[in-house]
């Protein structure tokens, strides 16, 4: 039993045709206790008023805007090393909900920064590099569009995300030098001695789960629906040569 | 490969080869910035360190669609693709003479067009300098992306797409060098680490080009 018998189409279609049910319900339960939990039981920040219970949306979609183009990264170097067909597709299923993860960042953000900050928008250097972000994704999904044949299309985009890794890297510490934040330095971390106060910290996590869990059903979904367009392209192919 | 560079030049300089185009849409750019924000010196003053880079990047982009797309077409790539020499080296010097057409001219242009700005004086030194450190790499990451589109029947429109969010490092250490040069402060650490893009982009991208033009070949 390897990770790598799920690079047969056939196996990984049998294998998420009975993951994903589970994983749909997971989801509703996890989104839904996070964010009810987060919205209406926990109490509102002295300073912040309401408006802190943002934070169930905003934090995880931010985290997982950045994981989506992690795991794209990863898939991609899987197809172009073991050349699995269904690791490109993965990669070509994750970008579309990676640019909506990102959107939803920004604008919740927008909408945060709006009574807290008195703006909707900084060219703060963490605003600043989501916008960067956006635009790769922009890219990397243009380009798969745009290129007829599949397997090139893999290829090309896989390429593109390696050095569009490398430059958004790049410039997320370029911003720095470029100007000062506004924006609050890192909520979570494992090292840090003082995080986010318990009450809000327990629906977070849950909230963030649910997030990851949603990515994940998205992500599976749209893969099988990818394989499925590709066999009916098969089969269409095979029926015309006949 | 030097026979290739200077092949490469002579077909950019000659008729149709679109030599100067860039230089005069640069020049076009600068013009219209004060039309746009108003005639008052110390404006301009101000964002003419940004508004030079932009301009500078932008004259880059016009002419990227052109550095393989006509050896394409004609199939001289192909023949370029099995010649002996490394693909990569191919790429390089493509890279090179694009460099050599549409950066540097703009690197000798913007100093006059600074004066036009209004740019503070101590800044011209820095503006040169940073251009010319940074322009190779405006060359070489657009080399990348016309490797990526080179197949496609319009890849023009796509190829801004990719191309302008890698160019953002450069933009903002380049444009912070002159900013910084033209307030008195110290202007080196942000060229060093404006070379230092460069370099790495000289060195790294042309692996990534040469992969992107192999797989378009195919």
């Amino acid at each position: 039993m390897s990770i790598w018998e799920y690079a047969n189409p056939k196996k990984f279609m049998q294998t998420s045709g009975v993951v994903l049910p589970f994983l749909v319900v997971l989801t509703v339960l996890a989104l839904g206790a996070g964010l009810v939990w987060g919205f209406f039981f926990t109490p509102e920040d002295y300073k912040q008023g309401s408006t802190v219970k943002i934070i169930y949306i905003h934090v995880p979609a931010a985290m997982m805007a950045i994981n989506a183009w992690a795991m794209m990264l990863v898939a991609s170097l899987i197809w172009l090393i073991r050349r699995h067909h269904v690791s490109a597709l993965a990669a070509r299923a994750a970008a579309p909900v990676g640019i909506v993860f990102t959107l939803i960042a920004l604008v919740t953000g927008a909408f945060w920064g709006q009574p807290m900050w008195g703006t909707w928008w900084e060219w703060d250097p963490r605003l600043t590099s989501f916008l960067v972000l956006f635009l790769f994704y922009l890219g990397y999904i243009a380009l798969w569009e745009a290129i007829e044949n599949p397997d090139a299309a893999a290829d090309l985009t896989s390429v593109l995300c390696m050095v569009g890794s490398v430059f958004a890297i790049l410039s997320r510490y370029a911003v720095n030098f470029w100007n000062q934040g506004l924006h609050q330095g890192a909520t979570l971390s494992m090292d840090a001695e003082e995080n986010i106060a318990n009450v809000f910290y327990v629906p977070l996590l849950i909230s963030i789960a649910g997030f990851i869990l949603l990515f994940l059903t998205l992500v599976l979904l749209r893969t099988r629906t990818e394989i499925r367009v590709r066999r009916i392209q098969a089969l269409q192919a095979r029926e015309r040569m006949g | 490969m030097i026979a290739l560079l200077t092949r490469d030049m002579m077909l950019a300089v000659r008729a149709g080869g679109g030599f100067g185009l860039g230089l005069a849409f640069f020049l076009i750019v600068t013009v219209l910035v004060p039309f746009g924000v108003g005639p008052e010196s110390g404006v301009l003053r101000e964002i003419a360190p940004g508004i030079l880079w932009i301009g500078a990047l932008l004259a880059c982009l016009l002419s990227l669609d052109r550095i393989f797309a006509l050896d394409y077409e004609d199939g001289s790539l192909d023949l370029l693709a099995t010649a002996p020499v490394p693909l990569e080296g191919v790429v390089a010097m493509k890279a090179i003479a694009h460099w050599v057409t549409t950066g540097l001219p703009l690197v000798l242009a913007a100093p006059v067009l600074g004066v036009l700005l209004n740019l503070e004086a101590g800044a011209f030194g820095w503006l040169v300098l940073s251009l010319a450190a940074g322009t190779p790499a405006l060359s070489m990451i657009g080399t990348f992306g016309a490797a990526l589109t080179v197949g496609l029947k319009r890849g023009g429109l796509l190829l801004s797409l990719l191309v302008l969010p890698l160019y953002v490092p450069t933009l903002i250490f380049g444009a912070l060098v002159v900013t910084r040069g033209a307030a008195g402060m110290a202007a080196t650490p942000s060229l060093l680490m404006l070379g230092g893009i460069t370099c790495a982009c000289l060195a790294l991208l042309p692996f990534a080009a040469a992969a992107a033009i192999r797989i378009n070949l195919r």
